[in-house]
């Protein structure tokens, strides 16, 4: 011992020059001052890159996207005639006669039969619809003529929004220079405005991008994840507590825990593939339903749940279950009435960062269906539904310029919700959180 | 006592909600397959939903090989009752169907797609041919210098295969093997220009699989670009890249005209007109393949499918002419729709 001390001694006299204490102090400080200086630098550059990164998506999705909330429409004079609602049915009625009809009588000059069919073009082929539900909600409108304001085309849309240059050659643009002129005088003539676009709300998918809206894809994603929630929370809580309050520490519980990080981290897909083979090829549940896309999102939530559940259960100190048993709580009384509800913020937190996760994800719902046009607005569990990611990917994919604008609109309204998620999973935790 | 009627309860729901829905009939249509032929279906099934007395179809683009192995999954509700195709049923997954019980199937053929090798538009537009496209992405090529021998692909540039063509690098955005664009491009483009070469034609004989590895191999040592299935993200990277041609469907060339043109392929630009008259050499039909044995008992198919062949969709002057779908000559759209209309079988 003696021995190796000197040699120290030693090595250290080697290296130390000799110079006054101080300064050779005042030059260690310094060097640490300035490694310390870096290292914070250095944190402070990760984040504005990563945040500079985020402004860069945020801008391109927001810039490409926020004229999807406005859509231009036409006014057109319609005259519900008599003549075509001779059938009793009045949802069979020819509602395109009258809106080509109206056209007409807007643009007399227009006769020849090409020319006619690229008049049509200007207003959407949901314009009928419109004029349907319009009939349907009073039908004393028969006979009458109205002012309607019905969807252009998504061509028309595309062109007043600037995103179709009118100063391309003819050959190079969807819209042809005769349309072109006839915009124009609509203009003029005030029968053309962008609007609020209220059917990107309120409606479903459509081959029509001025149609087309994401409700009916919210609401699938609502009853998968309500259906998600009420599956992963209880079972993923009474799992979390079993094996942090009660389960013996042996083989079989440690077995259980790597088994559980493990699928946390399991790619999604994989749990599509177990959907389809047992909850649709066994079970036989019907196809694109929320019923199966929640109970394939519950088994990819369900391993985060229980890995925040113990983490919250253990963050509570042994004191309160020591105090709540030492006055003769039984076990589950001391669960129940003292860790539980000291943990719930925590636990809460970790379900709902669990459901933003599942909100995002297309892969699992890939494999049971769920990437499909679906029309109809799912009324229940049962009901063919899409959800939002799906939506976005299945429009990213189809050829019409509008939908461009049309997916970064529902990558936007994906966001909101996702930020809403994160934003309440936050506030909880400040607020309900216990510090020790 | 409680957990143990719990478990009863769910146990109970379970059984419950199996056999409810297994027992369910179905009154929405429900359709699979190409991705290729969904734009078509939906824009149908949309006008049918809306027109008509029926519920919307659903209609999942699962790809044409996927959609064929659902659909031949069997009979029954769970099963899909048409599946989209964008090439002819093979004779394998005919089996398949009816050894699943699948006898009876109705083939739709609904009109063409064209397939464009595009580049930007602010490049000059490119005069190809098969050959020339088969030289320029097959992984094995002919070696010039020495007759009927084949050497790992030497071209770099297009000027290399043929002086005419332009001094740029050969560089291809095309769609991943999943795609059935790559099939239909593989076997309309590749293959064609490869049998050109007398001796690989021979080998079609002699040597089948050699014949097949030397056709359909695309190179892969960086030339050739596989995109991703997306064509909107194609024509972007094209724009960015005025050097590079890209493959993808006639109707997203259709919407982009004012960003990217399609090059002429032996001597024929891809536009609707060369298309639907057959001039433009790459082409494919279009398919869509229903169940007889569902016709009766899912409401709605007979009138989806005459929605489908009629007229007004998918004629020259129809609405699924505006979303880019190449209608077939009259003769050919009459007949089909005659044998639709008695569910002619396979």
């Amino acid at each position: 011992m003696n021995n190796s001390k000197q040699t120290v001694d030693k090595a250290a006299e080697k290296k130390k020059p000799m110079k006054p204490f101080s300064v050779h102090m005042n030059k260690d400080l310094q060097r640490r001052y300035r490694a310390e200086k870096w290292f914070q630098r250095s944190g402070i550059a990760a984040i504005v890159i990563a945040l500079s990164f985020l402004l860069v998506l945020f801008a391109s999705i927001i810039g490409s996207g926020y004229t999807a909330f406005r859509q231009t429409f036409v006014e057109l004079d319609v005259h519900f005639n008599q003549d075509l609602f001779k059938n009793e049915n009045i949802a069979a009625a020819d509602y395109p006669a009258m809106i080509k009809d109206s056209l007409r009588r807007t643009f007399p000059e227009v006769k020849e039969r090409r020319e006619l069919k690229s008049l049509y073009m200007i207003v959407s082929p949901g314009a009928a619809f419109s004029l349907q539900d319009m009939i349907k909600e009073n039908p004393r409108l028969i006979g009458t003529q109205q002012k309607v304001w019905v969807p252009a085309n998504d061509d028309v849309d595309m062109l007043v929004k600037g995103q179709m240059k009118a100063s391309e050659a003819e050959d190079n643009r969807r819209i042809k220079d005769d349309q072109l002129a006839w915009i124009e005088k609509l203009e003029k003539d005030g029968r053309l405005e962008t609007r609020f676009n209220t059917t990107f709300f309120t409606s479903g998918d459509s081959r029509e991008p001025e149609l087309a809206g994401i409700w009916g894809a919210v609401k699938g994603s609502f009853y998968s994840l309500l259906i998600t929630f009420l599956l992963s929370f209880p079972i993923g809580v009474a799992a979390a507590v079993y094996l942090e309050e009660f389960a013996p520490k042996n083989f079989w519980t440690d077995l259980i825990e790597v088994n559980i990080n493990n699928l946390a981290a399991v790619p999604s897909i994989i749990f599509g593939l177990l959907g389809l083979a047992i909850f649709i090829n066994f079970w036989g549940l019907p196809r694109s339903t929320p019923l199966v896309g929640g109970l394939v999102l519950t088994l990819m939530t369900l391993p985060v749940i229980i890995i925040a559940g113990r983490a919250s259960l253990k963050s509570v100190p042994p004191s309160i279950r020591e105090a709540a048993l030492g006055i003769g709580a039984s076990k589950m009384q001391m669960v129940t009435h003292h860790v539980l509800p000291l943990a719930m913020p925590g636990m809460l937190t970790g379900a709902i960062i669990g459901m933003a996760r599942a909100l995002g994800d297309t892969a699992p719902l890939l494999m049971i269906g769920m990437v499909a046009f679906i029309v109809d607005i799912p009324g229940g569990f049962t009901d063919a539904a899409t959800a939002l990611p799906v939506q976005i990917y299945l429009w990213a994919d189809s050829a019409e310029r509008a939908f461009t604008e049309k997916t970064s609109a529902a990558i936007i309204i994906l966001l909101v919700f996702l930020i809403c998620m994160n934003a309440a999973a936050v506030i909880l935790r400040k607020k309900f959180e216990t510090k020790w | 006592m409680n957990v143990k009627s719990i478990f009863l309860a769910s146990a109970l729901t379970m059984t419950l909600m199996t056999t409810g829905t297994a027992m369910a009939a179905r009154d929405t249509i429900s359709i699979v397959g190409s991705s290729t032929v969904y734009p078509f279906s939906t824009a149908v099934a949309e006008q049918f939903g809306k027109t008509g007395n029926f519920k919307t179809p659903k209609i999942e683009s699962t790809g044409t090989g996927g959609g064929f192995k659902l659909f031949c999954g069997g009979v029954g509700v769970e099963f899909p009752d048409m599946t989209n195709a964008s090439r002819a049923i093979k004779d394998s997954e005919k089996e398949k169907c009816v050894a699943n019980g699948v006898k009876e199937i109705v083939e739709v053929k609904v009109g063409y797609d064209g397939i464009a090798i595009a580049n930007a538009k602010t490049a000059a537009p490119l005069k190809l041919t098969r050959k020339e496209l088969f030289m320029a992405l097959a992984k094995e090529v002919p070696d010039p210098a020495k007759e009927g021998q084949l050497i790992a692909n030497p071209y770099k540039t297009w000027k290399e295969i043929n002086p005419e063509l332009p001094d740029a690098a050969i560089e291809v955005l095309g769609p991943p093997p999943t795609s059935g664009t790559r099939d239909a491009f593989v076997e309309m483009v590749m293959v064609t220009g490869a049998e050109e070469f007398d001796f690989i034609k021979a080998m079609a004989k002699s040597d089948k699989d050699k014949f097949k590895a030397v056709s359909e191999t695309v190179r892969e040592d960086g030339a050739f670009i596989e995109a991703g299935e997306n064509d909107n993200l194609i024509v972007q990277k094209l724009q960015a890249n005025p050097k590079a041609l890209g493959i993808f469907g006639f109707s997203f060339l259709d919407q982009n005209a004012d960003k990217v043109q399609g090059s002429a392929i032996e001597g024929e630009v891809p536009t609707f007109e060369a298309i639907s008259a057959g001039k433009y050499p790459v082409s494919r039909p279009l398919f869509f393949y229903v169940k007889k044995a569902h016709v009766d008992v899912i409401p709605g198919i007979k009138e989806f499918v005459a929605e489908f062949t009629n007229e007004k969709a998918w004629g020259p002057e129809g609405y699924l002419a505006d979303k880019g779908l190449i209608p077939m000559p009259d003769a050919e759209r009459k007949q089909v729709a005659e044998d639709v209309a008695a569910m002619k079988t396979l």
